[in-house]
């Protein structure tokens, strides 16, 4: 993991959260001023610019994500995915199609594998998230990648991180029990190299090796 | 995306009140609305997250199996009653989006899903559905994927759920909550045909909330079968997909349903089949004629005809499963 710290503190004050709400005060009364007679600019604008404000509020958001804490701010159009990668720089978790089609973002909420990128993060308050960074233990890899090294599970590698989330889930659920049952319930993620055939061999022998995943 | 508010009330009258509002929706999974937010296709003002409500449950009632409407669509198709009384339902579940999405989308967001086509989700092209009086990019476009049933010339678009076709097959009851009290309505009414109003999917009123679906007992669990076909394997929308359900008894067929995905802006119920299977034997003749019976009303557009063919052939094929003959 990381040791970069997240852009927004911790405690979801300061810096950023009162710049964006500055910024909306000094628009809403430009645009107040701009629009209205002088009498009815000072209360009119200290009304609006309070909606305003609560409408674009960031609001907080904590997580576990990979058995750490996370106390955010954020808002909440913000996805799980964007979280994950531009407030805690956690970059394994890839943005593909950006629209739930290719399976790059996969990630466990729950332990259950999800679209990270159609998720949004205020929905994830107080749920535990693994992404790819938080499998291996130390410098121990996870068996699942351990078996896409052996079995050469990639080539550009961009949907590997993807992948190997949802090949551990599939194991899991109990879908890793033949080669047209994995094909099936691996099909959320698309491998644009065609690595398919390999990524296939690395689940049958992590599933035949009978290692907890 | 647009910016939006954002709440998550913890009972079912602050729901109701925070969606009086037109510019309010309620997200559940959010895998069709955050995409669709994404797009600029959607933009609510608020969106109002009914997931502290307690609508996760499955279980038999005197109505027969209830569904709420948080259920998860990977829980339900893997679920023991579900399995046992209703395989086919399972098996549309287990047809439709990918292992991630299914984690997510509910049994009321599946439904809730837009009506749609790739004219709805460009918003460079004209779209009835979507910003009504532009007219149909799809009536003179690209319309492979789109409807062979029950259009208009305002739009051509199709309902891309599988679970809705084997709870319309089902004769599935949908549950609603308004701020006047909760209202019962079939399945197979719940999703309306385009007309002269295609931006509405369906008969939900701004201010109602589903709040689950029943399906009733039924004799269909040993011949039932879904059947879809489409471009690839997996993950990939149906170009017709079929619900074939049999109730079979000393060689008889007693009862069958029959529905229909990919061809309709609502999920299709196969009536004029139900009623000619009904008494026959299940050979191989009576299924090719009920599948022709079913394609009566038919209509194609520029590069959709094969549907003309395939959709035929998928009921026939369906029918040939659920009666044990293939």
């Amino acid at each position: 993991m990381s040791d970069k710290k997240p852009i927004i503190p911790p405690n979801g004050e300061g810096i950023s959260n009162g710049t964006r709400r500055d910024f909306i005060k000094q628009t809403t009364v430009l645009t107040a001023v701009a629009m209205a007679p002088g009498t009815v600019v000072k209360a009119a604008s200290d009304h609006i610019d309070e909606q305003i404000a609560a409408v674009f509020e960031k609001m907080p958001l904590k997580m576990e994500v990979n058995g750490k804490l996370q106390n955010l701010s954020v808002e909440p159009r913000s996805t799980l995915l964007d979280i994950l990668r531009e407030q805690l720089d956690l970059t394994g978790t890839k943005k593909g199609c950006d629209h739930g089609q290719c399976g790059a973002c996969t990630v466990h909420v729950d332990g259950h594998r999800v679209n990270s990128c159609l998720t949004l993060g205020v929905m994830v308050n107080g749920k535990k998230i693994t992404t790819i960074e938080g499998l291996a233990k130390g410098d121990e890899l996870h068996p699942m990648q351990e078996a896409f090294l052996k079995h050469d599970g990639f080539q550009c590698g961009y949907c590997t991180p993807g992948q190997i989330m949802s090949a551990v889930a599939c194991i899991r659920e109990g879908h890793a029990n033949s080669e047209g049952e994995i094909r099936e319930y691996m099909s959320g993620n698309i491998c644009r190299c065609g690595a398919y055939p390999n990524i296939v061999n690395a689940i049958q022998e992590v599933k035949a090796g009978g290692q907890t995943v | 995306m647009k910016q939006f508010q954002y709440i998550r009330p913890a009972s079912q009258a602050a729901v109701l009140d925070a969606i009086a509002k037109s510019g309010s929706k309620i997200i559940a999974g959010g895998t069709n609305l955050v995409d669709l937010m994404k797009k600029g296709v959607m933009s609510p003002d608020k969106l109002v997250d009914i997931n502290s409500l307690p609508l996760n449950t499955i279980n038999t009632s005197p109505k027969g199996l209830h569904i709420g409407a948080l259920v998860l669509n990977s829980v339900l198709s893997e679920n023991s009653l579900v399995l046992d009384k209703h395989p086919l339902l399972s098996m549309a579940l287990k047809a439709g989006a990918s292992p991630q999405l299914r984690n997510m989308a509910t049994v009321g967001g599946n439904m809730m899903q837009r009506t749609r086509c790739a004219y709805f989700y460009d918003t460079t092209m004209p779209c009835n559905k979507r910003t009504p009086g532009t007219g149909c990019g799809a009536m003179g476009g690209y319309n492979r994927m789109h409807a062979i049933f029950g259009s208009s010339p305002q739009c051509i678009a199709v309902h891309p759920s599988d679970m809705c076709v084997a709870l319309a097959a089902l004769g599935a009851t949908v549950t609603i909550a308004g701020k006047k009290g909760e209202r019962h309505i079939p399945f197979t009414e719940f999703h309306r045909l385009p007309g002269e109003h295609p931006e509405m999917d369906n008969h939900l009123a701004t201010g109602e909330m589903i709040l689950g679906v029943d399906i009733p007992d039924n004799n269909f669990a040993k011949n039932s079968y879904y059947l879809k076909v489409r471009d690839r394997q997996s993950y990939a929308f149906a170009l017709v997909s079929v619900a074939a359900a049999l109730d079979l008894r000393g060689g008889v067929i007693k009862e069958a349903r029959l529905a229909m995905g990919g061809v309709a802006h609502k999920p299709w119920r196969l009536f004029d089949a139900e009623k000619f299977l009904a008494g026959k034997a299940p050979t191989e003749e009576n299924f090719n004629k009920a599948a022709q019976l079913a394609m009566q009303s038919a209509k194609a557009y520029e590069y959709n005809a094969f549907k003309l063919k395939l959709a035929p052939a998928t009921i026939a094929e369906a029918l040939k499963h659920a009666g044990g003959l293939a």
